[in-house]
């Protein structure tokens, strides 16, 4: 079926403009994906102001010389540079300016100063049903698959252009139909222990992504609701390993109050039955320095640390001072909490380096070191942070993480599938 | 010995030694921007440089970031010569049409059969201006 678009949408795409530019490529995107239509949507989050060189600066403030605004509520990713102050970032010149230069275009074009992966805790919630246009792979599947809006997954520079047209193509997981899953992933195997571990859920989120892909399944076997910011966790994890933009919890997530209502077929195509030697494996594959016999750093906050999982990290540092430090990444939401409660001085006077706006993988924070070993308790930053910062990663617990950069060491606690 | 693919991105017709990635790979993350080396030490294909090479995508996985990094080694001259996809890949292919818009001059990105893949390994591949996917001699 080929794309037909609409007198409206016709004239604005040949318009010499910044909106005639977002409308191509969001018609251009559309046929590519085989989209009959473009169809309206309620809000967007925006990762394309997050600067990986200079041709994104390039491109936004070609939209915003074109006069270009965007037409719906608009939420920005992180960005390059932590414009909060709370940390220094070692971007030289001439790319810290052209990262400043990215971040000043996208507020001109009028998107929320957010600058957070987690914008569904920093208010930004659209309702259950409704179409949206989300880029960044967590805030997309959390989107999905927590709160029920209808997104795939934005790339840079469609999320911008979706905004300034306010409309998104007509495919995918905007189409009911393809919401459904057809896979299980049952944890029904696994220690009631392990479900309720703190780092249940990033693992479990790393194996789903590499055994379903970018296929749609349900998760059965969790007895109860596991909390947000474990989903927030789990989800993150899978889109890292796999191509994952919505997961359902049978009994959890909303559009999965059981098995049979979420399954597209009376049988579901293939049954994953989680071991816990799956699950062993899956978390030892998040480490690249198992040997390791000191750490340099610890990161957490990827997604961005939530209010409480700040009120988490300070009840296990319990205001001792930290050897190596503790880079907590978070977004101006919490931030502002965590400041109001006094917790930023306490925090940072244990050692630990509060990162706003940004994170310790998308831009340089860390000292280089050539050899350092990385701690974390996010699967994302495990998944990441060997390949952006060169630092070789160990996966354990936020528990463990404390402890061991109270050490200088890396401590591990057993937790048995 | 030829496959006819059908043209996803258009662009300038390219030739380079294939690369055959052969798992998945994340563009943001995966591929330094800079220089178009693979940097992800979990890839099988670690360490190789996909500029100006053939390359044979299995699929992609990971951050909604592809498309960035794809634009940005089209401007820093380190795409690769051509983009062969098992299946479109709206993500990282933005990256090209954006490019595009921009007035920069973008390789082509075809659709092939991810069985016909191995076909290409350690050959110099060529996709004409038509999409086809050939080994040149």
């Amino acid at each position: 079926m080929s794309l037909s678009l609409s007198p409206e949408e016709q004239a604005i795409a040949a318009r010499q403009d910044g909106a005639g530019m977002a409308m191509r490529i969001v018609a251009e995107s559309a046929r590519l994906l085989g989209a009959p239509r473009l169809i309206p949507i309620a809000s967007t989050h925006i990762d394309g102001a997050l600067y990986h060189g200079d041709s994104g600066t390039l491109f936004a403030e070609r939209l915003v010389d074109g006069g270009a605004k965007v037409a719906v509520r608009s939420t920005l990713n992180v960005g390059a540079l932590d414009l909060m102050g709370c940390s220094r970032i070692r971007l030289e010149e001439p790319q810290r300016g052209m990262a400043r230069r990215m971040m000043e275009a996208y507020r001109k074009l009028g998107c929320e100063q957010s600058w957070t992966c987690a914008p569904y805790q920093a208010g930004h919630r659209p309702a259950l049903g409704s179409d949206v246009a989300w880029g960044e792979s967590n805030a997309v599947v959390f989107c999905n698959s927590v709160l029920g809006a209808r997104t795939n997954r934005y790339g840079d520079f469609l999320d911008i252009a979706c905004a300034i047209v306010g409309r998104a193509p007509d495919y995918g997981l905007h189409r009911p139909e393809n919401r459904r899953a057809r896979l299980v992933f049952d944890v029904s195997d696994l220690s009631s222990s392990f479900l309720t571990s703190e780092i249940a859920w990033p693992v479990l989120g790393s194996l789903y992504g590499r055994e379903v892909g970018n296929a749609i399944g349900v998760v059965t076997g969790v007895a109860g609701h596991p909390g947000e910011d474990a989903l927030k966790a789990f989800g993150a994890a899978a889109a890292s390993s796999g191509a994952v933009g919505l997961f359902h919890i049978a009994g959890v997530t909303p559009e999965a109050p059981d098995i049979e209502t979420i399954l597209a077929g009376p049988e579901p195509e293939a049954v994953i039955r989680v071991t816990p030697q799956m699950v062993a494996k899956a978390r030892a594959g998040l480490s690249t320095a198992a040997a390791a016999k000191t750490i340099d750093a610890v990161a957490i906050g990827s997604p961005h640390l939530s209010p409480a999982e700040f009120d988490m990290l300070e009840r296990f540092i319990a205001g001792r001072r930290l050897t190596v430090p503790i880079y907590a990444c978070t977004g101006r939401h919490a931030l502002a909490l965590l400041e109001r409660d006094g917790g930023r001085k306490r925090l940072e006077a244990s050692g630990v380096v509060i990162v706003a706006d940004t994170c310790v993988v998308v831009t340089p924070i860390m000292p280089e070191l050539g050899n350092g070993v990385l701690m974390t308790n996010s699967g994302k930053f495990a998944h990441y942070a060997p390949g952006n910062t060169g630092y070789a990663v160990l996966y354990a617990s936020l528990a463990d993480c404390v402890e061991s950069a109270v050490l200088g060491r890396p401590v591990f606690t057993e937790i048995a599938a | 010995m030829s496959a006819a693919a059908e043209i996803l991105v258009p662009g300038k017709a390219g030739e380079g030694e294939a690369l055959v990635l052969t798992a998945p790979i994340s563009f943001w993350g995966g591929v330094d921007p800079k220089t178009g080396r693979i940097a992800d030490v979990r890839h099988p294909q670690h360490g190789e440089v996909i500029a100006g090479r053939v390359l044979f995508l299995p699929g992609t996985i990971g951050s909604s970031s592809a498309s960035a990094v794809l634009m940005e080694l089209v401007h820093n001259g380190r795409a690769p010569a051509a983009l062969v996809l098992h299946e479109p890949d709206a993500i990282l292919l933005l990256g090209l049409i954006v490019a595009r818009e921009m007035g920069w001059e973008t390789p082509m990105a075809v659709r092939l059969e991810r069985g016909e893949f191995d076909t290409y390994r350690e050959t110099t591949a060529k996709v004409a201006a038509d999409g086809a996917v050939t080994v040149a001699v």
